[in-house]
């Protein structure tokens, strides 16, 4: 069980000085820019832009190839259900009909529908390392203090930080709990059947969630003990305060969604780009 | 807020969210239906909105299926991360009836049968209503696959919060003491 969070590497380069807050903020304006879009073009810039990034955050291909298995399967899971479920939709958003081949039956693959789903899957495919960058360059004790500081809070940023740091103990607590279980003969492979599989494993639940129920008590106490949640305001120790880059890559990000926006409203008219009238 | 949201549910949460992250992200139960697994997570948020309440539950949802995103694909699927949090939302409705009586040691027939209805509710609304009409908002997903991949979600995941949720809670409150227990003799 691999039991580290993130693959957070301390580095000194330009993303990695940046402060949680303005990546945070970067990733929400950059995420909803693409997510506000259909445009092939405007989605191309954003990926350009997203492995840009990559490449000066120096991410090594190590720490993403896991990532990058899983998102794979998933996009080709999409791509492939897409087509078998709606393989008419792409006619149907553009109003034309430009058929490539046929299957027989319903099934032809048309220009529309092969251009809407590569959008769709750029879409995705530009999302993601955002997602990446994000996370595995920011200190996850600045991840809760930059939440604080964009408004949520600091009661929920407090749970945020309190999941984030005890999410190897709890997957410890399980992988140990499983192991003394099976250990005593209970069956949890393929062997068994389906509905006492998932009696048994909420037999490992309820330990595990008996641990955590005493651990929340101990934390609680620990934190009332301390005044926790006495005023309406804290300080974080891991903040850090905003330089000239963090408004330099906050101004570009926002500059995307802005782009995003005057060309869904006053260039396309609409949500998708529509090459074929 | 300052009064509900004690110390106390604030640590539950935070807790609550790791447990439902490591269960989402390591314990996958293959269903009969390909392509698709029981998730136990959702077992572990329903007992925790039923036992700390409805903003707790929808944070331990929303927290731990949003890291497991980030940490497994880079970035999360908003649209389905919203429905997560919504299931435990709306189950956490009926924290006010159950929860009192789940302390004090009690879990019979009706609080189980409460217990189950808002479960219930509660998956219906998240992916028969929020995913869907989510993802096609949001992402511009095809009409027909994503309530196919809802109404599978939902058969799934109701089934894995009443079973699992309810073995929790039943074991939580035979942890507690039962009110008038003890008797003179």
């Amino acid at each position: 069980m691999k039991l580290k969070l993130f693959s957070y590497d301390q580095l000194d380069t330009f993303v990695h000085r940046l402060s949680g807050l303005s990546k945070l903020v970067c990733f929400m304006l950059l995420t909803s820019a693409v997510m506000l879009t259909y445009d092939i073009r405007v989605i191309l810039g954003i990926l350009l832009l997203s492995y840009i990034m990559i490449m000066i955050a120096k991410i090594r291909f190590s720490q993403i190839k896991l990532m990058l298995i899983y998102v794979a399967a998933f996009l080709i899971f999409n791509f492939f259900l897409t087509y078998v479920f709606a393989p008419e939709y792409g006619c149907k958003i553009y109003g034309t009909k430009h058929v490539l081949f046929t299957f027989g039956g319903p099934y032809t693959v048309t220009l529309e529908q092969l251009f809407y789903q590569i959008t769709k899957l750029l879409k995705y495919l530009s999302v993601i390392p955002l997602g990446m960058i994000f996370v595995l360059t920011t200190n996850p004790s600045e991840f809760a203090s930059s939440l604080n500081s964009i408004g949520v809070s600091y009661r929920i940023c407090t749970a945020l930080a309190l999941t984030l740091r005890y999410f190897p103990d709890v997957a410890d607590d399980y992988n140990t709990i499983s192991l003394a279980q099976q250990a005593r003969g209970l069956e949890l492979s393929s062997k068994a059947k389906m509905m006492d599989r998932l009696k048994r494993t909420a037999g490992i639940l309820v330990p595990l969630i008996m641990t955590t129920m005493d651990r929340i008590d101990i934390i609680s106490n620990a934190m009332d003990l301390r005044s926790f949640g006495k005023y309406k305001k804290r300080t974080w120790y891991a903040a850090r305060p905003l330089k000239k880059e963090d408004w330099l890559a906050m101004g570009v990000s926002l500059l995307a969604l802005l782009i995003s926006l005057y060309v869904r409203f006053f260039i396309n008219h609409s949500l998708f780009y529509n090459p074929f009238v | 807020m300052n009064t509900k949201f004690s110390t106390k549910t604030i640590v539950a949460t935070g807790l609550g969210a790791a447990v439902f992250l490591v269960l989402f992200m390591y314990v996958k139960i293959p269903s009969p239906v390909p392509e698709t697994n029981l998730q136990i997570a959702y077992g572990v948020s329903s007992f925790f909105a039923t036992v700390f309440g409805p903003l707790a539950g929808f944070l331990v949802a929303f927290v731990g299926h949003a890291l497991n995103d980030f940490i497994s694909y880079g970035s999360p699927w908003w649209s389905w991360v919203f429905a997560s949090g919504t299931s435990a939302l709306v189950t956490g409705l009926c924290a006010s009836k159950v929860a009192p009586k789940v302390e004090a040691g009690e879990f019979g027939k009706s609080e189980m049968i409460y217990f189950a209805i808002y479960a219930v509710i509660g998956n219906a609304l998240a992916w028969l209503l929020v995913a869907p009409v989510l993802d096609i908002l949001m992402y511009a997903e095809p009409v027909s696959t994503v309530f196919l991949q809802g109404i599978t979600a939902f058969i799934i995941d109701a089934i894995v919060s009443v079973v699992v949720g309810g073995i929790l809670l039943k074991a939580y409150a035979s942890t507690k003491v039962q009110q008038g227990s003890l008797s003179k003799e």
